[in-house]
This record gives C-alpha cells, structure tokens and sequence, in this order.
C-alpha cells in the first residue's frame, strides 16, 4: 500500500481524481450564477473573462464558470454510474464465464466478444436519438445505457484472469471441501481479482467520460441539462473556435476538465499496471535519478534497472552488450 | 485457419445482432418511434398514400411484427436501408454512398499514419527508458483522455483561426471549385484534410505508443533477445526481432481500437464540417431523421467488422504459430 502511495503516477491520478468528486459534490453550490441565467439580452457575443465572469460568458452571455461548476456533476455522476454497473456487468460476466468453462463460458464469450465489435457510440446514438431529445434526462439511466454498452472490455480481461486461477490447487481443495461456486468465485477468485477489477473500473470511468460527453457534444441527449459535453455542443453551434475572435474561454474550460479528469484516471490505471508488473516502472527513472543511481543510460536488455534503496552503485552486472 | 473461421463467425452473428437490434429498438421504445416516423411522414393523407409509407418505411401495421423483421431483411439484403425522413425522396444508401468516401479516405489514412507512427515510437520508449520520450507519456495520456472532438477544437482554433496554417472547414473549396479529377482539386482536398488527419493522429497515437513500449519491454526480456545481442547482431537488428514479436498484440489489439478510432473520427468530421459519415450524422441528429441514423449505425458496424477482419488476417500472417494451427 505504502509502495503504491510513493508512485508519482498514482498521487496525481489520486489528487486529479477526488479533486474532480469534490467538484461534483460542491459544484453546483459554488456556482456564482444559474448556468441558464443571462446576464444581458442586448450583447450578442461572447465577453471575455472579466470580474464579474471569472471564465467569461457565452453568446447569450451565460455564464461559463457557472455552467461549469454545474455540469461538473452530471458528467462526474454518468460516468461513475457507467463506471460501477459496467464493472459489476465484467465482474459478473467474466469471472463466471472463466469459472464455469463449457457452453457457459461459450456462450458468455461470445456475447463479451459481440460487445466488444459492435462500434458503441454509434449504437448509443441511434438508442438516444430514439429516447428523443425532450423531458428531463436522468442521469442514472444515461450511465445504466452506457455501461450496457461498456462492460465487455474487463469481462474479457477477468476471464482470462480467471481461467489462468481456476485450476490453482485452493481452488480445487475448495471445490472439494464443497463449497459452491458462486462462493468460489465471490470469496476465492474475487478477492485475487482486485487489481484487474480496479482497473477496468477505471477504464470504465474513462469511457464513460468520454462517450458521455460526446453524445452531449452531438446533440443527442437534451442540449438544456448542463454537463461539459453540452457546454462543447453550444460553443460549438456558435462558432467559438472558427470565429476571427477566438472564444477559446468557452471551449477550452470544459474541454480541458473532460482532458484532465481522464488524465487522472488514466494515470491511476498506469499507476496500477506498474504496480502489478514492475517491470514498466523503471520508466519511472527519470534522467537525472537514474544516473545518480549510477544506472546505465541506455537500458541493457535482458535485465531491468532497479533501483537500489541507498546503495551508492548497483552490483555491476554486465549483460551481453 | 481456426482462428480465422472462428472469427468470421463472431463477425456475422455481430451483423446479425446488429440488424436485429436496429430493427427491434425503435419498436420497444416508448412511444414507438416507428410509428411516430410515419405520423412524421405522413399528412393526414388518403389511405393509399398512408399504406404507401407503411411499405416504404417498413412499418406494416398488418404483417405483425415477425412479417416486418423477415420484410427487413429482406430490404437490407436488396441494399436498401429505407428512406430518409429530413431529405425526402432521397434514400439513406444514397445519403450514405456520397458521404463515406470522405470518411473512409480520411479514417483510413490517418489510422494507418497513427499506427505506423505509434509502433516506432513505442519500440523507441522501450529501447531509451527513461528518455525524453517517456516524459512525454503523460501530455500523451491528456490527448487521449481528452475526447476527440475537443482536440480538434484546439487544432481548428489554433492552426486555423489563429496561425490560418489550414483552411478551417469543408472538405474542399465548395465556392470556387466543382468535384473533377484534377490537380487543383485534388491538392485542395488534401488541404483540407491535413488537420482533420492530424487530429485523428494525434488523439490516437498515444494508446499504440504506450501498448508497443509495454510489450516492448516485456518481451526485451526474453532469452533470445539476449541471445541475439550476444552473438553481436547489430542493435537495429535486435530491435527487430524483439519489435516484431512485440507486436502482435498490438495487431489484435486494432481490432478493440478500431471501434474508437472511427467514432472518435466522426466527431472530429462535425467539428471541421467535414463532409463525411460524421457530419451527415449530426445533421440526421438535429432533424430526428432515425432511418439515416439506423443506416449509419449499420454501415460503420460493417466496417468495422471488416477492418477486424483484416487485421486477423495481418495477425495470422505474421504469427506462424496460429497459421499451423489448423
């Protein structure tokens, strides 16, 4: 745990992370304006950012900070839903269709496999576009649909993880004790399953992130429920990016939150990765640490670099050159 | 040849859940957009004309609904899609036949280059770790997390407004130039299409980059890497061997990545007003066209599953192991 807390990867994706869950939680209560309040009906362009409106104002002089406090929370909530149901689907499917084997791991693959072909956003747009764009969208039910579609990556993912566990010699002494699969697999296989869970969690979120603030940016889920994708869809609709006055402070603010929170998660996986297999962490090494550590600079193969905890020089091992 | 047949089979029971489910969703909605289609097209017209529209749109409200299914395949295996209900007359395969050339040109070109591209830099992070190139992972991971459509925002403010490098939209000159095969039209269409391919590349390079130089290390563990380099083989020799068996599971893995790529792809259309599959896509959107969006849905599907296809065989032909398998 405490290796895991000194991964510079793992404390940035950590601070990115809850700083985005803070925002969810307070957003919408820090907000200085109603996202939908116009400030003024006579201006017909975006204002830069001024005292009043810390990120400016849109075209019908909303106010962007605001809407970005706010849709913080919609798009944080999707994609989190999107994130658990997804991952208790993989869960789910995967660990069984590993344990099981036969025509229930036949069947369950095949259906993984379909899922993980069939191109999602396309099918979320036309699901959506059905749905209709009028009422109140519920944000519940928006992540329930992304992650129906989102799960088959880690189910995959787990299989085989499990395949590789289910013949290990406690697992058999516990089948033979009798105990019943699903404890088997809920209490024996599960908890060994942590790492790759974390990270198809993670994974989800990410996807969930994107897809959801793609299908706001497209239009298809109603463009008056704030979130980031819909801030991008109005900045867009207006022009913000190809008008001779760059608006860069209406599309930049939402698009770089959507960039950085999966930046967070995405380096939380890295950080995990590295943490199960070691050896992609000597990347770690920066230049400078790793010729104070009197590491060779350019990596000899057949060996990893490894850091020693204090000593002045590695044991000199000379690999094959 | 197993994984190959095995894999057709996937692809083709894909299609085939994906036909069903473009036919079945619109009539388990609530409120049963099929019907409302025709309520959209129709106007309060003489019973022939709305028996008409029935046939045309498919939605029979006599044949019941297993007469319908089989009727819908039996349209689709004619190449017909059904009718648009924004461009009237016009069929949605004739929507979708002069768009996709646009998207295919542009999805394939820029795949292709971010593939190529992210290999070698992949196998170059592996060799130096610790490099220049590793510090430049995270910026890289920002440009994937970020969806595609935002990066091609910053490219069309940046390269188009601001530096006017590119010209900022459309697919070519639509004021002064007419579609000819020429060298002026042609070199206008590469123009237009230089930022668009460098936004698919630059928010897709990153996961080739980062899945090359993972398995690249891995694998510059193995005994016969070391072998290689003791019998004194030149370095780019030794990168070869490793880099070739490195990347396998970065064939299989365009099979995942494929899905994104052109999704991501077709938003970056909208943002450039690119005149592909995308932004017919956003049009169809705004005007609740859905037989133009169920057309779309099953085009890219097939697509994709073709691309798929492909990179088996790529995966086959490179890794003799599944060749002799059979």
């Amino acid at each position: 745990m405490q290796r895991l807390l000194r991964s510079p990867k793992i404390l940035t994706g950590l601070f990115l992370s809850v700083a985005f869950a803070f925002l969810a939680i307070a957003g919408p209560f820090l907000a200085p304006y109603s996202p939908d309040a116009h400030a003024s009906t006579t201006i017909g362009i975006a204002q830069p950012p001024s005292a009043a409106h810390l990120l400016g104002t849109t075209q019908t002089q909303q106010d962007v900070l605001s809407q970005l406090l706010v849709g913080g929370r919609s798009t944080v909530l999707v994609s989190l839903v999107a994130g658990v149901v997804a991952t208790v689907l993989a869960v789910g499917f995967g660990v069984a269709a590993g344990y099981l084997g036969g025509w229930a791991d036949d069947l369950l693959s095949m259906l993984a496999n379909i899922f993980l072909v069939l191109p999602a956003l396309p099918l979320l747009i036309v699901i959506f576009g059905l749905l209709g764009k009028g009422g109140n969208p519920n944000d519940l039910l928006i992540g329930f649909i992304i992650a129906a579609t989102g799960w088959a990556f880690g189910a995959r993912q787990l299989r085989a993880e499990t395949l590789s566990m289910r013949r290990l010699d406690y697992v058999d002494s516990a089948r033979i004790i009798g105990e019943r699969s699903w404890r088997i697999m809920a209490f024996e296989i599960l908890p060994n399953l942590v790492p790759v869970v974390a990270t198809s969690f993670l994974f989800t979120v990410i996807y969930g992130v994107g897809t959801y603030t793609a299908l706001s940016f497209l239009g298809v889920i109603n463009t008056s429920h704030w979130s980031w994708g819909t801030m991008l869809y109005w900045a867009q609709n207006a022009q913000a990016a190809q008008d001779v006055h760059l608006q860069w402070w209406w599309f930049l603010p939402p698009g770089l939150a959507v960039g950085l929170f999966g930046t967070g998660l995405a380096l939380l996986n890295f950080g995990i990765d590295e943490y199960v297999n070691p050896r992609l962490r000597a990347a770690g090494l920066t230049g400078r640490r790793a010729r104070r550590a009197g590491l060779p600079r350019r990596s000899r193969l057949g060996m990893t670099p490894v850091l020693p905890a204090r000593a002045p020089a590695l044991p000199a091992r000379e690999a094959a050159r | 040849m197993r994984l190959i047949v095995r894999r057709i089979t996937l692809y083709v029971v894909t299609a085939i859940v994906a036909i069903t489910i473009n036919f079945f969703l619109p009539r388990l909605m609530p409120g049963n957009p099929a019907l409302a289609v025709l309520g959209k097209a129709q106007s309060a017209e003489s019973p022939q004309a709305v028996a008409a529209l029935e046939l045309q749109y498919g939605v029979q409200t006599r044949t019941g609904i297993w007469g319908q299914y089989v009727q819908y395949w039996v349209h689709l295996l004619h190449g017909n899609l059904g009718t648009s209900l924004n461009a009237y007359p016009a069929s949605v395969g004739s929507l979708i036949s002069s768009a996709l050339p646009w998207t295919l040109g542009l999805v394939g070109t820029a795949t292709v280059i971010s593939f190529v591209l992210g290999t070698l830099l992949g196998v170059a992070a592996a060799w130096r770790r610790g490099s220049w190139l590793d510090n430049l992972l995270p910026a890289m991971t920002f440009f994937q997390a970020a969806p595609y459509f935002f990066v091609a925002i910053l490219a069309v403010a940046l390269f188009a407004t601001k530096l006017g490098w590119f010209p900022p939209s459309q697919g070519y000159d639509t004021a002064t130039l007419n579609p000819a095969f020429n060298w002026q039209f042609i070199s206008n269409v590469l123009d237009h299409a230089v930022l668009p391919a460098l936004t698919i590349v630059l928010a897709s390079v990153a996961g080739w980059i980062i899945g090359m130089r993972n398995m690249m290390i891995t694998t510059m563990d193995e005994d016969y890497v070391l072998l290689a380099q003791a019998e004194g083989l030149p370095r780019h020799k030794v990168i070869g061997y490793a880099a070739r068996n490195a990347l396998l599971p970065n064939v299989s893995g365009f099979a995942l990545a494929i899905g994104f790529i052109v999704s991501g792809a077709l938003l970056t259309e909208i943002v450039f007003s690119y005149p592909g599959i995308g932004y017919l896509l956003v049009n169809s959107i705004g005007s609740d066209d859905y037989p133009v969006l169920q057309g779309i849905f099953l085009i890219i599907t097939i697509a994709v599953l073709l691309a798929n296809l492909i990179a088996d065989f790529v995966y086959a032909f490179l890794d003799p192991r599944i060749r002799q398998e059979a």
